[in-house]
């Protein structure tokens, strides 16, 4: 197990959800589920972030805040797309002005469907995440072994 | 020379262990601070896989001396670190970890993010707020102990707070601003607030990131060894009954760190500047005079 995965700091953004997925990611961060105890921390920070919560679909005037915010997260990073409207668009998928899930924008990771999605199955998305994240890790050291060998 | 050799395998050593005692402080804070609010909290060592996650990201600062400045300010929280602990001028001391803090300023200003530059700002004000306090204590410990060299209390029949413990309540207030904990955590905040972004750190990202907390996990230690200065006397006990309060004070400040709002900038520095006149001058006034 690698050191990411033991310390998946998040940061969540809310697409154009309807909240409820919102308050259900930060009920995960609370006392009833305690996401802290596999090391969750909830970040303001996209430099600090290691997995991106999306909620809700992409449209045209989130967009490009999405991908702002996954591009300045720092390698190795993960996205999970939390309930079914960041998965697929959901309710809103043929709404005029939704592009559809947050596939449409940047790579998605993880997909955690639900509407809303539980708490539970959040955890569940995290965790499945940080294998991915370890995954990354491991194949980002590859490349700098790499690099330095070139060198 | 040979002080300047003992300052330097000090300030080895210090790097060496403190961050290790640090480290586990700081797990600690969060398993208790978890608690506190109902929660399970982390693993002990969750701070260690922290930083050791932070060390195995990429490295994308946004300039090139951002870095070097953290480095700067590690190194004389070290140095600090080594004259205190091996029995050093204590104003020294001071002036050492305050140069630390001047670096890591330097290098949130560095970034030019807005974010940074009003963490910065405000850690700027919280130096000024706990500086007073902190010279008074130097001074008060000179009247108390006959020399500003920490190892001078073993040489005591009763420990210095005996004297100054008007002073050290004043330390205790200004502790918590320089443990930069919640009501006092402007400058940045280690909990899931996610004001001002993440103040001073907000462009400090992966091994930049990790060093700044390790520096933090050695000042705890500097810090918290101040606190067990007023206790130590010339018998051997008397460093296990610092220990002792050492711990109590921690709890202490971990139970304010989870039960005050964070106040404005205003009051800090008002309060701050007021229990340093109160508490430093009343102590030093009678120890003048009397
Ligand atoms: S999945 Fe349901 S609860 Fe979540 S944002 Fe969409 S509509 Fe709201």
């Amino acid at each position: 197990m690698g050191y990411a995965s033991r310390s998946p700091w998040v940061i969540h953004y809310d697409g154009s959800s309807c909240n409820g997925c919102d308050i259900e990611v930060l009920a995960t961060l609370c006392p009833g589920f305690d996401g802290e105890r596999f090391g969750v921390v909830n970040t303001g920070n996209p430099k600090h972030a290691d997995i991106f919560l999306v909620t809700g679909s992409v449209n045209e005037q989130n967009i490009d805040v999405v991908r702002q915010i996954y591009d300045q997260m720092v390698e190795p990073k993960v996205v999970v797309a939390c309930g079914i409207c960041a998965c697929s668009g959901g309710v809103f998928h043929d709404c005029y002005n939704v592009i559809g899930g947050v596939d449409q924008a940047i790579p998605v990771d993880v997909y955690a469907p639900g509407c809303a999605v539980r708490p539970e199955t959040l955890i569940d998305a995290i965790v499945a995440g940080v294998k991915v994240l370890d995954e990354k890790e491991a194949a980002l050291k590859e490349q700098k072994r790499a690099a330095k060998k070139e060198r | 020379m040979i002080t300047i050799i003992i300052t330097l395998i000090g300030s080895l050593l210090f790097a060496l262990v403190a961050p290790v005692i640090g480290c586990l402080l700081a797990g600690i804070d969060r398993i208790i601070s978890a608690r506190m609010q109902g929660r399970v909290g982390p693993p002990l060592l969750q701070p260690y896989y922290d930083v050791r996650k932070l060390f195995g990201k990429e490295n994308v600062s946004v300039n090139s001396v951002e870095h070097g400045y953290v480095v700067c300010a590690f190194i004389f929280a070290c140095v600090a670190g080594g004259i205190f602990f091996t029995g050093g001028n204590l104003l020294f001391v001071i002036f050492v970890i305050t140069l630390s803090s001047l670096f890591f300023i330097m290098a949130a200003y560095s970034t030019r993010s807005p974010y940074a530059e009003v963490g910065a700002a405000r850690e700027t004000v919280q130096v000024m707020s706990y500086e007073p306090m902190i010279i008074l204590m130097a001074i008060g410990f000179f009247m108390a102990a006959g020399s500003f060299d920490t190892k001078a209390v073993f040489a005591l029949d009763t420990p210095v707070i005996s004297t100054i413990w008007l002073i050290f309540l004043g330390l205790l207030f200004v502790l918590t601003i320089k443990l930069r904990k919640s009501p006092f955590d402007l400058s940045m905040s280690h909990h899931a607030h996610q004001e001002i972004v993440r103040g001073m750190t907000t462009e400090m990202s992966g091994p930049t990131l990790g060093l700044v907390e390790i520096m933090h996990w050695c000042e705890t230690v500097l810090f918290l060894g101040w606190v067990g200065l007023f206790f130590v006397w010339g018998q051997w006990f008397s460093v296990v009954i610092a220990i002792v309060v050492v711990l109590a004070v921690y709890f202490l400040e971990i139970w304010i760190d989870n039960n005050f709002a964070r106040v404005k900038w205003q009051f800090m520095f008002k309060s701050a500047w007021a229990v340093a006149l109160l508490a430093g001058g009343v102590n030093i006034a009678v120890l003048a005079f009397l």
